[in-house]
C-alpha cells in the first residue's frame, strides 16, 4: 500500500549513523520516518560493548558537541570508563567506556520516540524510487510504498549479509537476525558500483563460569569522565574487565581448524581490516608470537553475558570452544554463542559528494558501514552529518562541511570521499594532519557554534561553551601577565626534578616545562591560587584547557599557519562536469583518478593519491583561478 | 601536504645550466628587495635596493659581509610590471657553475625557497600576465618541466646515493611507525621502541642527512662536471683517447680543486657542459693484489659516472666479442642508469668500418682514431647529447640547491625531533616536527603518506585486539 503521509526524510537503519541521522534531522524541523528491520535492536553495539577509544572517543565528543546524542546516551549506560593515552600528552586523551549493551539500546530507542517528528516503521526495505535522478521514496517487503524529499541509507552489514562459521555459511545481517535482499541490486540497476567487505566478531560467554581470580582485574579510572559537554552524570560505580592470554596450546588447538576456516580456503572474499584481525588471523601472520592477550569484558550491569575481546573467529565452533577452554580462567566456561565473520555489500565512498549525497541521485544520502567504514562512532559521525546536510538539502540552505582541521568527522568524510578505502576503514589519529588542533577538549569550541547557529546545538549548550572559554581565557591571560619568585616556584621545581630558575619569571614560562602542570602552580604560587578562587567556580577541565592552550601554543599556531597556508585551494571549485581526459598535460593517473573522483576543490584534487603537485599546479592554471 | 603557490619569495637560476659567460638568477616575491639588500653591496654608495625606481640596473658585489662572492648586475622590476607580477630582482652574475650555486645558496640561507619546476611561469599566471589561451601551454611546460626533474633527482646522485636516500627514507618511515604506535595503538598488547632506540635511529638519521648535506653543498656535479668513466681492456688506447678528447677541444682543462689530483682524472667543458673524464685501469682478472685493488677502484669509478664510453680495439676485436663483453659489463652495472657508449678506436687500422655496428641499435657506437684524433668531434657531439637525452643538464644546479634545501629542512625537523625527545615532550608534538621531515624528504623520494606508515605498522605489529 501507499502511505498517505508525505516524509521530509526517510532514514533507512537504526543503527549508530541511523539513530543520529534520524535524531538531527528531526531535531532540525524535517518530519522524519526510521524504518529498521527490528525495533528491539535499535543502536545494536553488533560487536563490543564499548563506545570511544583513541580517535573514536574524539568523534564522539565532536558528535557531542554537533548535538548529537552518542556521547550522552553512552554516559547514562557506561559501566566503566577509562582515559585513554593520559600520559601521551592531551591531543592524544582519548575518552573510552564500556557500556551496558541492552540499556544502550532501550536508551537510544527511548530517545528517539521522545524526539517530536520521529515515526518509526519496522520493515525490510528492498528499493529506492526515483523520478528524474532525484529520489522520491522506498519501497519494503511488506509492500509499503513509502515517499520522502530525502532518503538516508544506513544499512550496516544487512547488505546480502552472509555469515560465516567454520564450513557453515548462512544469510544474515547479525546473528540471529535476516539480511536485506534486494537493495543492493536496485541500487546497482541505478547506477551504482557496490563491492564487498568482511568483518568479524567474538564468542560470548557466560560469566558465571569464568574464574577471574586467573586473570588480571582491568578497574575504570578513579575519577571516570563523561562523554558528553553537557550536564555531568560520571558513573557512581564501575564494572571491571579482566585480562588473560592465550597460549601454545590454544594455538596448536586453533590450527587445527584452519583447513576449515573460510578466511583461509578462500570461502570470504571480502577484504577484512588489518587491524582488528581474527585470532587466525594472528596466529598466522604472526607465528612467532606464542600468546596473545584477551580482554573479557562485561556486556551490562545485569547481565552475566561477557564479550571475549582479542578472539574474534570464524573457525568452527567446536574449535572456538576447544581452544578457550585452554585459556586461564575459561576451563570450565559455558559459551552464549561462537564468534563469526561476516561478509556485506558496500558502496565505494568516491560516488559521494562531501554532504554524503551520492552523485549518482539526487537527495539519496549514505551514512555508515555502507560506505566501506567500520566502528559505531564512524558511523555515528557520518549518521549525524547526512542528517544534518539532508535537511539543509531539502529547506535549500548551505551545506555543512566540515573541514580536516576542523574535526575528525572532516578527516573521516574526506578520506573516504577522496582517498577510498580498501578495508573497512577505522579512525586513527594519525590520519588527521592537524592532531594538535583535533582534541577532545575542545570538539565543543570547534564545533558547537556552528551546529548552534543551524539550530541544532541548543542555546543552552552554547552558553556552556561560552562561558567555558571566557574562564579559560582569563586563566591564560592571568598566567602570561603575572611573574613568580625563584622562593616561591623553586620548590615545586625541585620536587618535580626539573631546575629552579634565578629570577622573577611569568608563569607561563614555567608552564612551559614538561615536568610541570597547572596543579602545580595552583598548590606552588598563593596569588595564583587566591585568583583561581575569585574566578569562581573552576572545573578541571577548564583548568586543563587554559594548561593545554599555553603549553601547546607554538604548536597550535604551526598547524593553524599550516591550515592558513592551505585554505585557499580548499576555496577553488571544481566543476564536477569537468573533462580531465582532455587536458593532456595532467599524468595519465591523475586524469583517471580526477575523473573518478570528481574532486569538488583544488585542495581535494591534492589529495588525491597519484595525483602531483604539478598536476595541480597544471589544474589550477588551466582553470584560471 | 602541498603547497603549490604561495606568498613566499622563491629564486632560480633562468639562464640554461652549466657554464656560460653570464648567468641569471630570479628572485620572485614580497621578500625580493629585502633579501637582495642583505646580500648586495651597491657600488652607488647611497642607493637603497628598496626606494630605487623599477627597471633599473645597479652594479655591485654580491656575498656575505666577509665573503663576496662575484661582481654582479642587479635589476630592478616592482609589482605589477615584472615577469610574475610580483615584486622581482635578477642578478647577472659571471657564469661559473660554482658561483651560480653559491648565490643561489645564498639566497637560500636568506629565506627564500627554490622556485617548484614552471613556478615563475605559474605566478605570472595566477598575476595576470597571460591570458587563458597560453594556459594549456604553460601546464605542458610545468608537468614536463616536473617530470624531468624527478628523474634527474635519482639520476644525478652518483653511485650508492641514491641508494643512501631509499635508506633514509625507510628509517624514517620506521622511527614514524614506531612513535605512531604508540599514539594510536597504546592499547594493543605490542612492545614499544624505548626512548634509547629511537634516539639511536634520530642519529643515524642526522648523520646521514648530514653527509648527505655535504655531499651537496657545492654541487658535486656541477663542480665536479658529470662524470664519464672511460673503460676498457689494456691497450686499447683509452688514456690516448683521454688526451685526443682534451686536445680537440682546446677547452679549459682544469683541476678539481680541493681534491688530490688523480693523474687520470680531468674536467673539460664541451658544448657548455663540465665533463669530468675518468681514465681507468684496464678491465682484466687481478693477477696481483695491487692490481685488484686498482680493479676495485675502477668499479668505483664506473658506479659513480653517468656515462661511461667502452673503448675496444676495433682492429683486433670481432663484433661478437666486444657486444659479449658490452652485455657482460652492462649486466654487472645494470642496478644504476647509466648511458653506454661504445668506442671503436684504431679505425685507421680499418680498411672500412664494419657494417653490423650501425644496425645495433641498443649501444650507440662511434668509431675514432685517438692517435690520428679523428672522428673526436663526433665523439663530443654524442657526449652533448646523451646529456640532453637523459636530461642530466636540464636544471641540473636548480634540482640540486633544491634538494640541498629539502634537505637542510629535513634536518632541521629532525633536530628539533631530537631536542623534543631529549625534553621529554609528549610525542603528539614530537610528531609535528616528524610531520615536517617527512614532507621534505618526501620531496626528494616521493610522498610518505600516513597509509604507507599504519602498513607498516600493521605489517610489523600484531594489531588488533
Amino acid at each position: 500500500m501507499s502511505w498517505k503521509k508525505k516524509y521530509d526524510i526517510i532514514v533507512v537503519g537504526a543503527g549508530h549513523a541511523g539513530c543520529e541521522a534520524a535524531s538531527a534531522a528531526a531535531n532540525l524541523g524535517s518530519s522524519v520516518l526510521l524504518i529498521t528491520m527490528n525495533m528491539m535492536t535499535m543502536a545494536q553495539m553488533s560487536c563490543n560493548p564499548s563506545i570511544g577509544g583513541i580517535a573514536k572517543g574524539q568523534i564522539v565528543r565532536e558528535i557531542d558537541a554537533l548535538g548529537g546524542f552518542t556521547g550522552i546516551i553512552t554516559d547514562k549506560t557506561t559501566i566503566q570508563f577509562r582515559m585513554l593515552n593520559k600520559s601521551k600528552g592531551p591531543a592524544m586523551w582519548s575518552p573510552r567506556a564500556q557500556n551496558d549493551r541492552i540499556r544502550f539500546s532501550e536508551d537510544w530507542r527511548l530517545q528517539l520516540e521522545n524526539t517530536k517528528n520521529i515515526d518509526f516503521w519496522q520493515d525490510n526495505v528492498t528499493s529506492i524510487t526515483t523520478l528524474n535522478q532525484k529520489v522520491a521514496g522506498v519501497n519494503t517487503s511488506l509492500g509499503m510504498e513509502f515517499s520522502a524529499k530525502a532518503v538516508i541509507l544506513t544499512n550496516g552489514t544487512f547488505l546480502n549479509g552472509i555469515i560465516h562459521i567454520g564450513e557453515n555459511h548462512f544469510g544474515g545481517g547479525r546473528i540471529g537476525e535476516k539480511a536485506s535482499v534486494g537493495l543492493t541490486e536496485n541500487l546497482i540497476s541505478l547506477g551504482f558500483d557496490s563491492g564487498r567487505m568482511k568483518t568479524g566478531t567474538p564468542v560470548r560467554v557466560d560469566g558465571r563460569s569464568l574464574n577471574f581470580s586467573k586473570m588480571v582485574e582491568q578497574k575504570g579510572d578513579e575519577q571516570p569522565q563523561c562523554f558528553s559537554f553537557l550536564d555531568k552524570a560520571e558513573p557512581k560505580k564501575q564494572k571491571s574487565c579482566y585480562l588473560t592470554h592465550t597460549n601454545s596450546e590454544v594455538h596448536d588447538i586453533l590450527r587445527k581448524g584452519f583447513d576449515k576456516s573460510p578466511l583461509f580456503t578462500g570461502r570470504i572474499s571480502g577484504r577484512g581490516p588489518r587491524y582488528c584481525p581474527s585470532i587466525e588471523d594472528k596466529i598466522d601472520r604472526f607465528a612467532g608470537k606464542d600468546k596473545h592477550q584477551l580482554f573479557i569484558e562485561p556486556e551490562g550491569w545485569n547481565t552475566v553475558e561477557y564479550y571475549v575481546n582479542g578472539f574474534s573467529s570464524s573457525l568452527p565452533e567446536e574449535i572456538q570452544f576447544e581452544a578457550l577452554e585452554k585459556v586461564p580462567g575459561f576451563e570450565n566456561a559455558r559459551f552464549f554463542r561462537p564468534g563469526y565473520a561476516i561478509e556485506y555489500d558496500y558502496f565505494p565512498p568516491f560516488q559521494l559528494n562531501f554532504t554524503l549525497e551520492t552523485k549518482v541521485i539526487e537527495n539519496l544520502y549514505f551514512a555508515g558501514q555502507i560506505n566501506g567504514t567500520t566502528g559505531y562512532e564512524e558511523a555515528a559521525g557520518q549518521g549525524i552529518m547526512a542528517g544534518i546536510n539532508a535537511h539543509l538539502k531539502i529547506i535549500g540552505k548551505q551545506p555543512l562541511i566540515l573541514s580536516r582541521s576542523q574535526a575528525y568527522i572532516g578527516v573521516l568524510i574526506d578520506d573516504l570521499i577522496t582517498k577510498g578505502t580498501e578495508e573497512p576503514y577505522r579512525m586513527f589519529t594519525s590520519r588527521a594532519e592537524y592532531r594538535i588542533l583535533l582534541r577532545q577538549d575542545n570538539a565543543d569550541l570547534r564545533l558547537t557554534p556552528l551546529s548552534y547557529e543551524l539550530g541544532l546545538a541548543s542555546k543552552g549548550r552554547m552558553d556552556k561553551v561560552r562561558e567555558k572559554y571566557e574562564k579559560i581565557n582569563r586563566i591564560i591571560e592571568q598566567l602570561k601577565l603575572e611573574g613568580v619568585t625563584p622562593e616561591e616556584i623553586n620548590p615545586v621545581l625541585y620536587s618535580q626534578n626539573t631546575p629552579g630558575i634565578l629570577q622573577k619569571t611569568k608563569i607561563s614560562a614555567i608552564l612551559l616545562r614538561p615536568q610541570i602542570s597547572i596543579f602545580d602552580l595552583i598548590h606552588g604560587i598563593p596569588a595564583f591560587s587566591i585568583f583561581l578562587d575569585n574566578l569562581g567556580e573552576i572545573s578541571e577541565e577548564e583548568l586543563e584547557g587554559a594548561e593545554i592552550a599555553v603549553k601547546y601554543e607554538n604548536y597550535i599556531e604551526k598547524e593553524h599557519e599550516i591550515v592558513g597556508k592551505l585554505a585557499r585551494f580548499e576555496d577553488i571549485q571544481l566543476h564536477p562536469d569537468f573533462n580531465y581526459t582532455e587536458l593532456k598535460s595532467l599524468s595519465f593517473e591523475a586524469r583517471e583518478k580526477l575523473t573518478k573522483i570528481k574532486p569538488g576543490t583544488i585542495g581535494q584534487a591534492s589529495r588525491i593519491s597519484g595525483v602531483s603537485p604539478a598536476d595541480i599546479s597544471a589544474l589550477v592554471v588551466y582553470i584560471g583561478r | 601536504m602541498s603547497i603549490f603557490t604561495g606568498t613566499d619569495t622563491i629564486c632560480a637560476l633562468s639562464t640554461p645550466a652549466g657554464m656560460g659567460a653570464i648567468a641569471v638568477i630570479r628572485i620572485s616575491g614580497p621578500e625580493a628587495f629585502p633579501l637582495c639588500s642583505r646580500i648586495f653591496t651597491p657600488a652607488e654608495k647611497d642607493l637603497d635596493l628598496a626606494s630605487a625606481p623599477s627597471h633599473t640596473i645597479h652594479f655591485g658585489r654580491i656575498g656575505s659581509k666577509n665573503d663576496l662572492l662575484d661582481e654582479v648586475l642587479v635589476s630592478i622590476f616592482r609589482a605589477p610590471r615584472s615577469y610574475t607580477g610580483e615584486d622581482v630582482i635578477e642578478i647577472s652574475c659571471h657564469g661559473s657553475t660554482y658561483i651560480q650555486q653559491k648565490v643561489l645558496e645564498l639566497i637560500l640561507s636568506e629565506g627564500a625557497r627554490m622556485a617548484k619546476p614552471g613556478e615563475f611561469t605559474l605566478r605570472a599566471f595566477m598575476n595576470g600576465k597571460f591570458d587563458l589561451s597560453q594556459a594549456e601551454a604553460v601546464a605542458d611546460l610545468i608537468i614536463s618541466h616536473s617530470r624531468s626533474s624527478h628523474d634527474l633527482a635519482l639520476k644525478q646522485m652518483r653511485g650508492g646515493f641514491s641508494e643512501k636516500i631509499r635508506e633514509l627514507r625507510q628509517k624514517l618511515v620506521d622511527f614514524t611507525s614506531l612513535i605512531e604506535l604508540e599514539l594510536d595503538f597504546s592499547e594493543e598488547n605490542v612492545e614499544f621502541a624505548s626512548r634509547q632506540d629511537l634516539t639511536t635511529l634520530l642519529n643515524q638519521l642526522e648523520s646521514e642527512i648530514k653527509q648527505l648535506i655535504d655531499s651537496f653543498t657545492i654541487g658535486n656535479v656541477i663542480k665536479n662536471g658529470i662524470p664519464v668513466a672511460i673503460i676498457g681492456k689494456p691497450n686499447v688506447g683509452k688514456s690516448t683517447l683521454l688526451n685526443a678528447i682534451l686536445n680537440e677541444e682546446k677547452a679549459i682543462v682544469s683541476e678539481i680543486a680541493g681534491t688530490t689530483r688523480d693523474a687520470i682524472e680531468d674536467t673539460i667543458v664541451i658544448g657548455g657542459y663540465s665533463f669530468r673524464f675518468i681514465d681507468t685501469a684496464g678491465l682484466r682478472a687481478a693477477r696481483d693484489k695491487i692490481e685488484s685493488i686498482g680493479i676495485e677502484r675502477t668499479w668505483e669509478k664506473i658506479n659513480q659516472a653517468s656515462i661511461i664510453l667502452y673503448v675496444f680495439d676495433s682492429s683486433l676485436s670481432s663484433f661478437d666479442d666486444v657486444m659479449d663483453s658490452a652485455s657482460e659489463f652492462r649486466e654487472l652495472i645494470s642496478n644504476t642508469p647509466k648511458r653506454l657508449i661504445l668506442v671503436g678506436n684504431k679505425m685507421d687500422q680499418l680498411v672500412e668500418l664494419p657494417h653490423g655496428f650501425k644496425d645495433f641499435v641498443e649501444y650507440e657506437t662511434i668509431f675514432v682514431s685517438a692517435k690520428r684524433k679523428e672522428n673526436i668531434h663526433l665523439l663530443a657531439e654524442s657526449l652533448v647529447n646523451a646529456i640532453k637525452i637523459d636530461g642530466l643538464s636540464d636544471n641540473t644546479i636548480v634540482s640540486n640547491a633544491r634538494h640541498l634545501d629539502a634537505l637542510k629542512h629535513a634536518l632541521e625537523a629532525i633536530e628539533a625531533i631530537h631536542d623534543g625527545l631529549k625534553a621529554h615532550i609528549s610525542p603528539d608534538l614530537l610528531t609535528v616536527e616528524i610531520r615536517q621531515a617527512l614532507y621534505h624528504l618526501g620531496s626528494i623520494t616521493g610522498e610518505i603518506t600516513t597509509e604507507e606508515i599504519l602498513g607498516n605498522i600493521f605489517g610489523k605489529f600484531c594489531i588488533g585486539k
